[in-house]
């Protein structure tokens, strides 16, 4: 199925005569390139228009997202263009999906400015998703050589360390959203986070849109949110922490949010993936230079990660904020109530966890990634997830993530602290359980029904959440099933 | 064994137990035919370890009649020269026990009198409790055991090493068994002079030392595990090399062939790699009676006689 | 009040059986378990006592829980805690860490405050049992 092959070169006269030739032709496509090690790897789906040849497509995106433009020009001829040209080098068609195709293009390591976000997301997807000859692209899969990874930071703390400032081990970090999202008076607000973090969770959190607003200013929350974490502290021996959302209109004003934070002695902050690629690098900054966790919300990224044909796979973005440095990505649930097959929701977690990536194509991996001795970071299953799930939780996403529970701790019927046991309880069950050897996937629900006859809160919550499921088909899935047939 | 294998007649339908299940179960067989396959001789040593084999699996079938039975006592003594095949018979033992269920994990951790007594005042204790750490849920294999009692000098904390065994030995039946091994008439000595140690013993094995024949057989099959073979000369030179080796000082049996053969390799190296013509298989395989004559011990056969 | 450190600290507590399993998991993944135990359980205290160092190379938790027992009989009224260490690339830290003794009494801890400018309060933890000198507070 491979297409390969080099068309035969123009002559130099005919290459830089003016006028108009095809990307292909201007040796954006080179079918027997072999990617060199330093080379940064892209890899896009290109649905091209009726008619468009998909090498020629594959080779448009190649040039838009490097040094082309729709016509010749000889000021090429003053640079090493053959090297600043991006190449595409292999395009095959999507399996099951005809009219689209996977194109994959080679870049040299000196297009790219070195620990800068903002630059290469500048060339990768700045101009070439509104290009006309395709109806739609999107950006599948990135692969970073490590020469590139190490002029990045990375996460400031990054899951081991972080568990031992928090002196956590063994089990998955549970949190809270408080709810409602917007409304609460500071006062009000604090005593969410108390109530959740004596009972038995570890973060509580802002939502995205929690800011500055006229019912909550930023500083009455601080305030009280760190009363509550510090009350709670004190009743459980515990270290606790809620992320402080320093999401603001300036840098200015994030800086002296999280200043703020740090002199209350909050041990992690939270910013919005809206505030931009810049403007996280510089948080990181700050993150690691002041002991700081750095919590990121992926809000908006349902804009562009969600529809397969168009847009940014959710693993390139988890790729970027990896390199970008944060310590927290909400990377989806699985069985929660938000997107995510549960193949390609591993392949994020992957992305984020493992210190080395090997191809995966059934998790959406296209490519081998070295991180390079980089942190890893901690992803975060948030929306719609409750103690029933906790078997299935703990299987699909592993021990190094944060279980985020908000309506399942808020809404329990006794009271926000007993949610919060509720959780706590079966999560500690189902590792125990676990690592006892037992099978949790089909024994789940029995280890739950044992734990609860402890612990009345879980039974109640077991109770209330019995049936709460969210079975919607996903819209981004692997395009690799595996198929055992096939091996045999 | 298998004429155990009938229910006692009695009134009533009295409950019958399958010990034909119970071995193939414990799929001990594979380990007896290993220790067949892998060990030529030894005959007696064998056939005890069949007896403990067949013993441990009434045991278990008496529990599962609801008969009594304590943890039985399973420290071991294998008494016998060396190169008789006590650590290899101590190995397929932790394998057996474990099938049965006797010990949990099946591995072995062999020490010496230095791995478990130290030297200063408050060093044995901890040496000696790390290592009985390291062989819980296994055999640990005590080998020349007698060198933890020294008589003579009344300071020495071998006694202290002895005496946390046997508190281990007593209180930690489910959890290990000890295997003291070492030369026959030393054990002996050793056993009278710490009867607590004796009387905690269970079995006692003897290794007999190997008969020419056998050690020839053990030479066969080392030979073909390294892929070598002997020419018919070699053959009848090894033969005469064990006959004389017997006689002379430190002969371990399997070991000193071991030792000879290591040594005939090497002169088939440096005589083929001197020789520098090209070779054939044959001359790689082959072992010939001048890598085994030119042995000291022939040498000293000539000089004393 | 009952302190929550450590993994399981919201379950009952744990048998020795449970312990042993626990144990056992550590040891099949091929880290090495160490116990450790104080009489200031602060959440900011990281370094309880080491009672001996990490035991390498062990195959089987009968002889780590000898050694917690033998811990037990010595500070029979401390916090004691069981660490399992994984000494992989990316991670030669903590896996597992959860406590196995707990005092009877566990006072717990206040929270000292001091009221700065512009409603900024300074907040420190305090352990009840540390009033009194090591050795005697539980």
């Amino acid at each position: 199925m491979k297409q390969t092959g080099t068309r035969a070169p123009l002559s130099t006269e005919e290459r830089y005569k003016a006028g108009v030739l095809k990307y292909a032709d201007m040796g954006y496509w080179d079918g027997d390139y072999e990617p060199k090690d330093t080379d940064i790897l892209a890899l896009f789906r290109i649905t091209p228009q009726e008619n468009v040849d998909p090498i020629e497509a594959a080779a448009a995106v190649a040039g838009e997202s490097s040094t082309a433009t729709w016509t010749v020009v000889w000021t090429d001829r003053l640079t090493a263009c053959e090297r600043y040209r991006a190449k595409a080098y292999r395009v095959e068609p999507v399996p099951g999906s005809p009219g689209q195709y996977f194109a994959y293009i080679a870049y040299d390591l000196d297009l790219f400015e070195p620990g800068s976000i903002a630059n290469l997301t500048a060339s990768i997807i700045g101009n070439v998703f509104g290009f006309k000859p395709l109806k739609a692209l999107r950006l599948e899969d990135m692969r970073f050589p490590v020469a590139y990874v190490k002029t990045f930071q990375g996460p400031p703390t990054g899951i081991v360390v972080e568990r031992e400032r928090l002196d956590k081990f063994g089990r998955p970090l549970l949190g809270a959203t408080v709810k409602p999202k917007l409304g609460l008076s500071g006062r009000n607000y604090g005593r969410v986070v108390y109530e959740a973090l004596r009972g038995g969770l570890d973060f509580t959190k802002d939502d995205e849109n929690i800011n500055s607003q006229p019912f909550m200013h930023w500083r009455d929350r601080f305030l009280y949110c760190m009363e509550a974490v510090n009350r709670a502290q004190a009743a459980t021996g515990e270290i606790k922490g809620h992320y402080l959302n320093v999401t603001a209109a300036t840098m200015e004003e994030m800086y002296e949010r999280a200043e703020f934070a740090k002199e209350l002695g909050s041990v992690i902050v939270m910013i919005d993936l809206v505030i931009g690629y810049t403007a996280i690098q510089s948080m990181s900054k700050w993150a690691r230079k002041n002991d700081m966790l750095l919590h990121l919300h992926r809000a908006g990224h349902g804009t562009y990660t969600r529809q397969k044909t168009h847009g940014i796979s959710f693993r390139v973005i988890a790729k970027w904020m990896r390199l970008a440095g944060v310590d927290h990505l909400h990377a989806g649930t699985v069985v929660g109530k938000l997107e995510g097959d549960p193949n390609t929701v591993q392949g994020y977690y992957n992305v984020l966890r493992e210190p080395h990536n090997a191809v995966d194509l059934p998790r959406g991996i296209f490519f081998e990634q070295d991180w390079g001795g980089l942190r890893n970071v901690m992803p975060v299953a948030s929306g719609g997830i409750h103690a029933g799930q906790m078997h299935q939780l703990l299987t699909y996403l592993g021990e190094d993530c944060v279980l985020q529970f908000g309506g399942g701790t808020i809404g329990h019927p006794d009271g926000i602290a007993a949610g919060a046991t509720a959780n706590r309880v079966a999560l500690e069950a189902m590792v125990l359980a676990r690592n006892e050897g037992r099978d949790i996937w089909n024994e789940g629900p029995d280890i739950l029904a044992k734990a609860a006859r402890t612990c009345p809160p879980l039974q109640a919550a077991l109770d209330t959440w019995r049936d709460v499921t969210f079975d919607y088909a996903s819209t981004d899935t692997p395009d690799f099933v595996p198929t055992p047939t096939e091996a045999a | 064994m298998h004429a155990i294998n009938e229910s006692t007649p009695s009134s009533g339908e009295p409950p019958t137990f399958d010990l034909e299940a119970a071995f193939k179960g414990s799929r001990v067989g594979e380990v007896l035919e290993e220790l067949d396959r892998e060990l030529v001789g030894l005959a007696p040593v064998k056939a005890r370890v069949r007896d403990i084999c067949a013993l441990l699996l009434i045991d278990t079938l008496r529990k599962q009649a609801g008969l009594s039975t304590d943890t039985p006592s399973l420290h071991m003594s294998f008494t016998g020269n060396p190169g008789t095949g006590k650590t290899t018979v101590a190995l397929r033992m932790a394998e057996i026990l474990h099938r049965l269920g006797y010990v949990r994990k099946g591995h072995l951790v062999a020490v010496t009198r230095d791995d478990l007594v130290g030297q200063y005042i408050g060093h044995t204790a901890p040496k000696t409790r790390e290592v009985l750490k390291r062989a819980m849920g296994g055999v640990l294999f005590i080998d020349e055991a007698y060198y933890l009692y020294r008589p003579e000098n009344e300071r020495d904390y071998g006694q202290e090493a002895i005496e946390i065994l046997l508190q281990e030995m007593e209180n930690s039946r489910q959890d290990l068994v000890v295997v003291l091994a070492g030369y026959k008439d030393r054990m002996e000595r050793f056993f009278q002079s710490n009867p607590g140690m004796s009387s905690r013993i269970a079995h006692h094995i003897d290794f007999p030392d190997y008969t020419d024949e056998e050690l020839f057989e053990i030479a066969e099959l080392m030979l073909k595990q390294m892929q070598y073979r002997l020419s018919d000369e070699a053959a009848a030179a090894l033969r005469e090399y064990i006959a004389l080796r017997r006689s002379q000082p430190h002969f371990a049996n399997a070991r000193s062939v071991r030792n000879a053969l290591d040594r005939a390799r090497l002169r088939q190296a440096s005589r083929l790699f001197e020789r520098g013509a090209t070779l054939t298989r044959d001359d790689l395989l082959t072992i010939d009676a001048a890598d085994i004559r030119a042995s000291r011990v022939f040498q000293n056969r000539e000089s004393v006689s | 009040m009952r302190l929550t450190q450590g993994t399981f600290s919201f379950l009952p507590d744990l048998t020795d059986e449970q312990i042993t399993a626990q144990i056992e998991y550590c040891l099949k993944q091929g880290w090495a378990v160490s116990i450790e135990y104080t009489d200031d359980p602060h959440p900011r205290n990281t370094y309880w006592e080491m009672f001996g160092i990490p035991m390498f190379d062990l195959r089987d938790a009968a002889g780590i829980l000898k050694e917690i027992n033998a811990c037990r009989a010595t500070f029979p009224r401390h916090y004691i805690k069981v660490n399992a260490f994984d000494a992989t690339r990316g991670v030669e830290s903590l896996r597992l860490s959860f406590i196995v003794q707990r005092p009877e009494n566990e006072p717990g801890f206040g929270l000292v405050r001091e009221e700065g400018p512009g409603r900024q309060v300074r907040y420190t933890v305090r352990s009840y049992a540390t009033e009194r000198p090591e050795g005697e507070r539980y």
